[in-house]
């Protein structure tokens, strides 16, 4: 089908991505990075080029609430954030998954303060790891605008009904002109189709408490109810992304494989960092190393029967943190993929924490984790948990 | 806009019984005065605190109109959003009922209210949704377990200013609340208590009727925080505002008017009396603290002069000349 070939930096596409689905609400508070994103989606509004109603409330912690009131009235909506404004809002990121309200979130991944740091890291979003929220992490304008319109389908599907965020880096993706194809307006909307919601406030004539006080005997099973929610995520966005990749011939899945069929060392990556991995290992393949990228795009749910299956049997795993877990053995992600793989034959997996705050992940970066991989796959023992690009 | 006691009797009660509201608490009679007038087209949204958690013990709820509550300092915010998704519903021509109106009404404790949830509620007041909030302030956090809040009064025992042997109580005179709410310019802001079931019923109905947003500050006797048998909540609040303790009066579009002054010559209580009732301020009439109960009657009547200037001052140019 035909699509719009345009410029656009991460954040307007994201924007774009928003307007057309036409969410009767939008809820937002300013903080860098996100910004741009919801002054486009401003302009959108100002030129009625979309009837939602925005809600420019007082803080992120109302911005998240206001999400929730009007996701509970059977609204369609939607906010944006990025660092200080999701940890602000992280109370209420947790009441919106266990209300089960299918609320969409540009989340503008910035590191947390202290000190304050306004560039790009994971350590917010991976702060909402456990709040019972889809991730979806995403590496460019164009991918972004995508899981950005799939997510709603997916996130208001009747068999999920969860919230679902869309993760970006701060300025590499939100900042960056990037060249991408844009659907038209009805074609997307109609790929997303109209939002019905199961229990609305509104609906007066049956009325219903959301959110009432649970405790030891129910609380428990209502946090089932929610883990078997984030279950059924899986075949939900394999039939979207499948028939997203029908529609628009970009066929997404949990992860993207690069390079990896016959890989004997595998890179993790999350977000805009894949892009520069992929360089490089292009460099090493040209050099005749087996080197691949495991790009995870879904983050939560965590497709851990699908990564075993691609990362079992692999000589040397390098998985790459965009924040550290003070204390902890290694980064979010590399705790995730290790636990994955316990039970399988004993491949090392080492973790680098990197560009934290920012910092920039430059091509020598990703040459040091290929050369050390070589040397753990031929048997060298070294160091498991890792920090790069950090200048001591 | 006057109420009729008879037709208000008749009205279904949408606060069902059975919920777990201590005897003798004036919280729930304000909810079910409250949901009297407001009717079956009504989205109730309530912070955390007593009222929240005695009327919605899962898998219960005392609620027949939809609601909605979602955490301590946001129940203005999550009310905003409910009331634009009415909004935006209603012009996309998606709701799920048809309505041209419906009462929109947000409840907190002086907690959820005057402390935690004070910036919610002020966004949402200048962002103008057309809500009621109501505030029951019994003057503490007594939902987890009577500590003081901003709303607690000079002088009252709390569990974290307690009356010891060096310390009386609270140090510092209640926040002038329904003061910062007026500062607000919203339509319509007033006081009282559900023992004047004729004037919170149509103040209530006022602030339904605005368009915009309206505030109620009620005060709600707690038996268990303030110490007082049971029995005797009414007349707590009966006398609270014959001792100018909590006057029941209305700004509307910023004019102020009082809705009931005791007598000069004749005050049917006193203030020392009305507090002598309430063990949260039983230290204080303990020999040597006589100045401190000075200080609380000083207290209200400095707000109480302090209210009638307001009222003459945002007179109608003809009252005035009248006064």
């Amino acid at each position: 089908m035909a699509q719009n070939l345009v410029a656009l930096a991460g954040n307007e596409a994201v924007a774009y991505a928003f307007k057309q689905a036409r969410p009767h609400v939008g809820s937002a508070f300013p903080i860098t990075p996100q910004t741009e994103m919801m002054h486009k989606f401003a302009e959108f509004v100002a030129n009625g080029e979309v009837d939602t109603e925005m809600i420019l409330v007082e803080s992120e912690h109302s911005a998240m609430s206001a999400a929730i009131g009007s996701a509970a009235a059977g609204a369609r909506t939607f906010t944006a954030t990025s660092s200080a404004g999701f940890a602000l809002m992280w109370e209420m990121v947790y009441v919106a998954a266990s209300l089960r309200l299918p609320i969409n979130m540009a989340l503008v991944n910035r590191a947390l303060s202290g000190n304050i740091n306004i560039h790009c890291d994971h350590s917010d979003s991976m702060g909402g790891r456990d709040s019972g929220w889809i991730q979806v992490f995403c590496e460019n304008a164009q991918e972004s605008y995508d899981t950005a319109l799939m997510n709603f389908r997916i996130s208001e599907h009747m068999d999920v009904r969860l919230p679902a965020m869309t993760n970006y880096d701060g300025f590499i993706i939100s900042h960056t002109e990037d060249a991408l194809y844009l659907l038209d307006d009805d074609t997307a909307y109609d790929f997303i189709g109209p939002y019905q919601a199961k229990y609305a406030l509104l609906d007066v004539e049956n009325p219903i408490t959301v959110g009432p006080l649970d405790l030891t005997d129910y609380y428990f099973e209502h946090k089932w109810s929610q883990m078997e929610a984030q279950k059924r995520v899986f075949p939900v966005a394999r039939e979207v992304m499948s028939e997203f990749g029908e529609l628009t011939g970009r066929s997404y899945d949990f992860f993207e494989e690069y390079r990896l069929d016959d890989a004997d060392l595998v890179m993790v990556v999350l977000g805009s960092s894949a892009g520069t991995t992929k360089d490089v290992i292009d460099e090493y393949r040209d050099k005749g190393v087996k080197v691949g990228l495991l790009k995870l795009r879904l983050f939560r749910p965590f497709p851990v029967a699908e990564i075993v299956k691609v990362l079992a049997g692999r000589k040397a795993i390098a998985v790459l943190d965009r924040s550290a877990s003070f204390g902890g053995f290694g980064g979010p992600v590399f705790t995730e993929i290790r636990s994955a793989l316990y039970r399988q034959e004993q491949t090392p997996i080492h973790n680098w924490i990197y560009g934290l705050g920012g910092r920039d992940y430059d091509l020598k970066q990703v040459a040091e984790v290929i050369e050390k991989l070589q040397q753990i796959a031929a048997g060298e023992e070294l160091q498991e948990v890792n920090l790069l690009g950090i200048r001591l | 806009m006057a109420v009729n006691l008879k037709k208000l009797v008749r009205k279904e009660d949408l606060l069902s019984g059975g919920h777990r509201a201590c005897a003798g608490c004036t919280g729930a009679n304000i909810l079910r005065q409250v949901m009297l007038v407001a009717g079956r087209d009504t989205i109730v949204g309530g912070a955390t605190g007593c009222m929240e958690v005695v009327t919605t013990v899962y898998p219960y709820t005392a609620w027949k109109v939809p609601y909605i509550h979602t955490a301590f300092e946001n129940v203005a915010a999550t009310i905003s959003g409910v009331e634009t998704g009415f909004r935006a519903l209603k012009k996309f021509g998606d709701l799920p009922v048809e309505r041209e109106k419906m009462n929109f009404i947000a409840i907190g404790g002086d907690g959820g209210t005057y402390d935690i949830g004070l910036q919610s509620l002020s966004g949402a007041m200048e962002r103008g949704h057309n809500m009621v909030y109501i505030c029951y302030d019994n003057e503490a956090y007594m939902n987890t377990g009577i500590q003081r809040s901003s709303a607690t009064p000079f002088g009252a025992h709390t569990s974290t200013a307690p009356a010891g042997k060096v310390k009386q109580g609270k140090e510092q005179n209640r926040k002038n609340l329904t003061a910062i709410m007026v500062a607000h310019e919203i339509p319509y802001v007033a006081q009282t208590t559900p023992f004047h079931w004729r004037d919170l019923a149509t103040k209530v109905e006022k602030a339904l009727a605005v368009d915009g947003p309206a505030f109620l500050n009620v005060l709600m006797p707690c038996t268990i925080g303030w110490h007082f048998d049971p029995a005797i909540g009414m007349q707590i609040c009966k006398e609270a505002v014959e001792n100018n303790f909590w006057p029941l009066f209305e700004v509307e579009n910023g004019k102020y008017k009082i809705n009931y002054k005791p007598s000069e010559k004749k005050p049917k209580t006193q203030l020392a009396d009305w507090m002598k009732q309430q063990g949260r301020f039983k230290h204080l009439f303990k020999p040597g603290n006589e100045e401190l109960l000075v200080k609380c009657q000083e207290y209200v009547d400095q707000e109480w002069e302090k209210l009638l200037k307001l009222e003459v001052m945002t007179a109608e140019p003809e009252s005035v000349k009248t006064v």
